[in-house]
């Protein structure tokens, strides 16, 4: 690695994150200035984002290539009163939590105190969802059978094609000044709004450009006065490069890079969207301009290298936007979730594999970094050199990559009415999630607590924990004759669960089309322009809506734990079975470890438990899949949990597969933790019988010693291992790899294992950020000893 | 129940199983279980994605896979019509008629050496080697891929001599691809600890890397390849 390159790794690594009130003075300065109160929403939203881009802060850190900052400052985070008001109280939280904390100074919390607040309360987003949502929704979300994520953060959930490498914004700006000539407003009656929508994105591509001309001047300003004649040069280049891009297509590598810079620091300004933004295939958008630059004799080898983990630093200087409260709790990480596919099949379905796919991989490895994270995705068509590249920056034990089974994304994305070639350059972003980029808006909605649903069946309605009636009246389970009985119950109960929870979406999406258009993001994101829609309204081409299962293990095992020992041995009766979930196991050890040892559980390719995780599977696919959004989209599913397998095990008492009060649920489609006694083979076996092309994603976690993987052979073995998965159309795996005494052993001493990362869900962190609940659940994970 | 916990006297046990079915934590488990021919097959069956993408297959081994000659002869020609490979971990002990009825079934034997000096191999194992070294010279005629497996335990079986001799007597046979050398583990003395059986090892030592590398170069001095563990 390159002194610079290290400065400005440890310059990142080390800077804590802290909140700047700067982004909130500007745009509430804004919404209070007279224009603001005039123009149309999208033009408003569009002018604020000009207003920001405008008179924010701008830095070039010393010895940068790719320049631009979110705040003014690595680790310096704005927030967004618009969508979430923080209060005083949930500022001092942020400042003095032990996890994942930011740090609030004095002046932020005066600022907030005397301006931000109130103007906002009362008109945030989050507010107004609060306000609006019924009594049924509010009594299920407070049960923890579902979460909001869009209660804190605006969707987004999207990443970027090969379009920002092509144009420029100045070439956008001619699509959308022809999109709006061909407005029809004889005939269309939306065309008016159309209008003010189309206008705002070309206001919005004016704001970037311009703020790229800012760091174009810093850039020309620090080279006159800087000494050192290369870095003279460099600032020069600099400036030439933020003089071109994004106003115009790049012309080589480090424009290529530099242009997606500004582009996803303008998404991420304009709004907080969930998963940051994405630059999707970087290999393949990054490859004609590394070979044209090398044939040229501009460009080396190692150069594109240091661009490139340069362009790593980027990403890591920028934490996550910060959460409280359940979205907090659903998503505990300062990472934003970007994540950069490599490998793959190009969109007429040939080997996407190139020389840059292996250079990523090598600067993934070195630089070792939570953000952005990284995947490998691996379709038949994929040289095994390649996944053998990956297996051995995974082994060596920070998560990264994830691996990816490209075939199975296509056939996901076909069956949702994809073209081909949209499937094809598509990929997964944020932890697992499917999408055709470029082209779909793509929104999780909110987690769904799959054992709560069992729970609230089992107590006829109520929810056990609070005592309050949430649910229907499916039947008193004692009374219940057969296990399919049970089950009926359990699906009409989860299907009335689903249905509050699209009720309350599809008013939080009218509200977000009506308050929060997102003129930037919608010019990146095709149909956008030509249907003159914003993407929080429908213009995407694609416009998909996911309600995330979570539990499918925790469910399984504890509905085959009722059919066996209630049902077919009869062992106990579903009365005493209540009753010990009740009392949390008291004084009933032995009963529980016959729960644990003596009953069929799913992870183990025994289809007693699969056929029941098949079942219910099924049952939440079609309570969700197919349903229409107010986009002119539809509601798939897909199983993650991010870390919310811990917030949702807390809002669950004992249930019937011998876990205990407030114990973490299972997480993704693996195996409850420990529960799995038949070795990786057997797991894989059992999750590959989920029908994964349902789903727009699926995470499977398994957990290595890095013996097992010390020579050629193992790591072969695990190569086998994952393309197995993938014939039997596995969606998604990843591993950690580290022993589980090293895991305590860093619970006791922190301080030396602040550099240990773990894969958490779809994404790697620090172990030592992690909730102790959290720390001691991933040690959990069923450690394999042997294949 | 005692005062410290269960006791078990042993003499009284006659193998019912029934302390292990209803100990709730699987505390006391019984290892193996009678299964029919189909009922392992269906769980040979269970892998067969993975045998088809790694070129792997099933190993019989054991205890002793050849004191079941009729059992295990019905699952290798099953596995044959199947196309699934079979490898067969054996010590070698059985009557030379079981060995070729099953042997055109298998696709490597990975076949055990300890001792050579047969009086050595008497005491250690409580039988002579001699059918053992016959039934190894005649496999190695037909030509079947065999592997050795040869335990390194250190001062019982780790002398020049022992280690000249092996590698002497399995360079003059055919078809014999390797030698793998198994380093001695203890890991088996908390089994004998449940089994409430002593361990009679208990002064050995696992042998040292040296030690392990000093036994392969000694053998590869024959011109024979030698690899470190089961592979």
């Amino acid at each position: 690695m390159q002194e610079r390159i290290r400065k400005l790794r440890k310059q990142s690594v080390i800077a804590k994150p802290y909140i700047s009130p700067e982004r909130a003075i500007l745009i509430t300065k804004f919404y209070q200035s007279k224009i603001a109160k005039q123009v149309p929403v999208p033009v408003k939203r569009a002018l604020a984002f000009k207003h920001l881009l405008e008179n924010k802060k701008i830095r070039i850190n010393d010895g940068e290539l790719i320049v631009g900052e979110r705040g003014s400052a690595p680790k310096e985070t704005p927030t967004y009163p618009e969508i979430c008001c923080h209060t005083l109280e949930d500022l001092d939280v942020l400042n003095s939590r032990k996890k994942i904390p930011y740090a609030v100074d004095e002046r932020t919390m005066r600022v907030y105190r005397d301006k931000i607040i109130p103007f906002w309360k009362g008109r945030s987003i989050r507010d107004l969802i609060f306000d609006r949502m019924s009594d049924e929704w509010k009594s299920a979300f407070e049960a923890g059978v579902f979460t909001e994520f869009l209660e804190q953060r605006a969707p987004g959930h999207t990443v970027v094609d090969d379009k920002i490498y092509k144009k420029g914004l100045l070439d956008f700006k001619k699509d959308i000044a022809k999109s709006i000539e061909s407005l029809d407003f004889v005939k269309d009656t939306e065309a008016g709004e159309k209008r003010e929508e189309l206008k705002g994105m070309e206001i919005a591509a004016d704001a970037v450009i311009h703020y790229a001309e800012r760091h174009a001047e810093l850039a020309k300003g620090l080279a006159k006065k800087e000494r050192n004649t290369k870095r003279r040069k460099e600032l020069e280049k600099i400036a030439s490069v933020c003089s071109c891009v994004p106003a115009h297509a790049p012309r080589d590598f480090w424009e290529a890079l530099q242009c997606y810079w500004f582009i996803h620091l303008g998404v991420i300004s304009e709004l907080n969207p969930w998963d940051a933004f994405n630059p999707g295939r970087l290999d393949q958008h990054l490859y004609p301009f590394y070979t044209k630059d090398l044939e040229d004799g501009t460009l080396t080898k190692e150069q594109a290298k240091e661009l490139l983990q340069a362009f790593w630093v980027k990403f890591n200087n920028q934490p996550a936007p910060p959460k409280v409260g359940v979205t907090a709790e659903e998503s505990c990480t300062y990472t934003d979730f970007a994540l950069i596919n490599t490998g793959g099949v190009k969109a007429d379905g040939s080997d996407g594999v190139n020389e840059l796919s292996f250079l990523i991989l090598d600067v993934v490895e070195e630089m070792r970094l939570t953000q952005p994270s990284s995947m490998v995705q691996i379709s038949k068509k994929t040289p095994d050199r390649f996944l053998k590249r990956a297996v051995e920056i995974i082994k060596t034990g920070f998560g990264q990559p994830s691996v990816f089974n490209t075939d199975e994304i296509i056939q996901e994305l076909l069956r949702q009415g994809k073209r081909i070639e949209d499937a094809r350059n598509g990929g997964s972003s944020g932890c697992v999630e499917t999408g055709a980029f470029g082209k779909e808006s793509y929104i999780l909605t909110g987690y769904f607590n799959l054992p709560k649903i069992l729970e609230i069946t089992l107590h006829n309605g109520e929810d056990p924990r609070i005592g309050k009636k949430i649910g229907l009246e499916t039947g008193n389970p004692v009374k219940f004759g057969s296990f399919e009985e049970l089950f009926a119950a359990f699906r009409k109960q989860l299907n009335h669960f689903v249905d509050i929870k699209v009720e309350g979406n599809n008013i939080i999406e009218r509200l977000y089309a009506e308050h929060l258009p997102v003129p930037f993001l919608s010019i990146l994101i095709d149909d956008c322009v030509t249907k003159g829609r914003d993407y929080n309204d429908g213009g995407a081409r694609y416009n998909t809506n996911y309600i995330q299962g979570v539990g499918l293990g925790t469910t399984t095992d504890s509905l085959a734990s009722l059919k066996y020992n209630v049902f077919d041995k009869r062992y106990i009766t579903m009365k005493k079975m209540i009753s010990l979930l009740k009392t949390n196991y008291d004084r009933q050890e032995p009963l529980r470890q016959r729960l644990l040892n003596k009953t069929p559980k799913y992870g183990n390719d025994d289809d007693y438990a699969d056929s029941i995780m098949k079942d219910i599977f099924e049952a939440y696919f079609e309570a969700v899949d197919g349903r229409p959004n107010t986009k002119g989209g539809y509601y798939r599913i897909n199983l993650l949990p991010t870390t919310v397998h811990i917030y949702f095990g807390k809002t669950v008492e004992a249930t019937p597969d011998g876990r205990k009060t407030g114990e973490p649920l299972s997480e993704g489609v693996s195996p409850v933790q420990g529960a799995d006694r038949k070795g990786p083979t057997a797991v894989i076996k059992s999750v590959a019988k989920i029908d994964h092309v349902k789903t727009g994603g699926t995470l499977l976690n398994q957990k290595f010693t890095p013996q097992l993987l010390a020579d050629e052979i193992g790591m072969n073995k695990l190569a086998q291992l994952i393309r197995t998965y993938f014939k039997l159309d596995g969606h998604h795996i990843q591993f950690n790899v580290v022993s589980s005494g090293m895991l305590r052993d860093a619970q006791k001493h922190p301080e030396r294992y602040r550099d240990l990362i773990v894969r958490v869900a779809g994404y790697s962190d620090y172990f030592v950020d992690l909730s102790v609940d959290l720390q001691n659940e991933i040690i959990k994970r069923t450690e394999h000893a042997s294949f | 129940m005692a005062k410290q916990g269960i006791s078990i006297d042993r003499k009284k046990c006659s193998l019912c199983g029934d302390c292990s079915r209803v100990c709730p934590s699987d505390a006391l488990s019984i290892a193996g279980k009678q299964l029919s021919v189909k009922e392992v097959l269906e769980e040979i069956e269970k892998d067969r994605a993975f045998y088809e993408e790694s070129g792997g297959g099933v190993t019989f081994s054991g205890g002793e896979p050849l004191l079941q000659p009729e059992f295990l002869n019905a699952l290798l020609k099953e596995c044959k019509v199947r196309a699934i490979h079979t490898t067969l971990d054996t010590c070698g002990f059985a009557q030379p008629e079981i060995i070729e009825r099953i042997q055109s079934k298998v696709d490597v034997f990975l076949y055990d050496l300890k001792i050579m000096d047969d009086k050595k191999h008497r005491k250690y194992t409580g039988r002579s080697n001699e059918l053992i070294l016959r039934n190894l010279e005649k496999l190695a005629e037909s030509a079947r891929q065999i592997v050795i497996s040869f335990p390194v335990i250190p001062s019982i079986n780790d002398d020049e001599e022992n280690v000249m001799e092996t590698a002497k007597f399995v360079s003059s046979l055919r078809n014999v691809q390797q030698i793998n050398l198994l380093p001695y583990h203890r890991a088996g003395i908390e089994k004998y600890k449940s089994l409430g059986k002593p361990y009679k090892l208990d002064g050995i030592r696992p042998p040292t890397s040296q030690g392990i590398k000093s036994v392969k170069e000694r053998m590869e001095g024959f011109g024979i390849r030698v690899g470190i563990g089961g592979g």
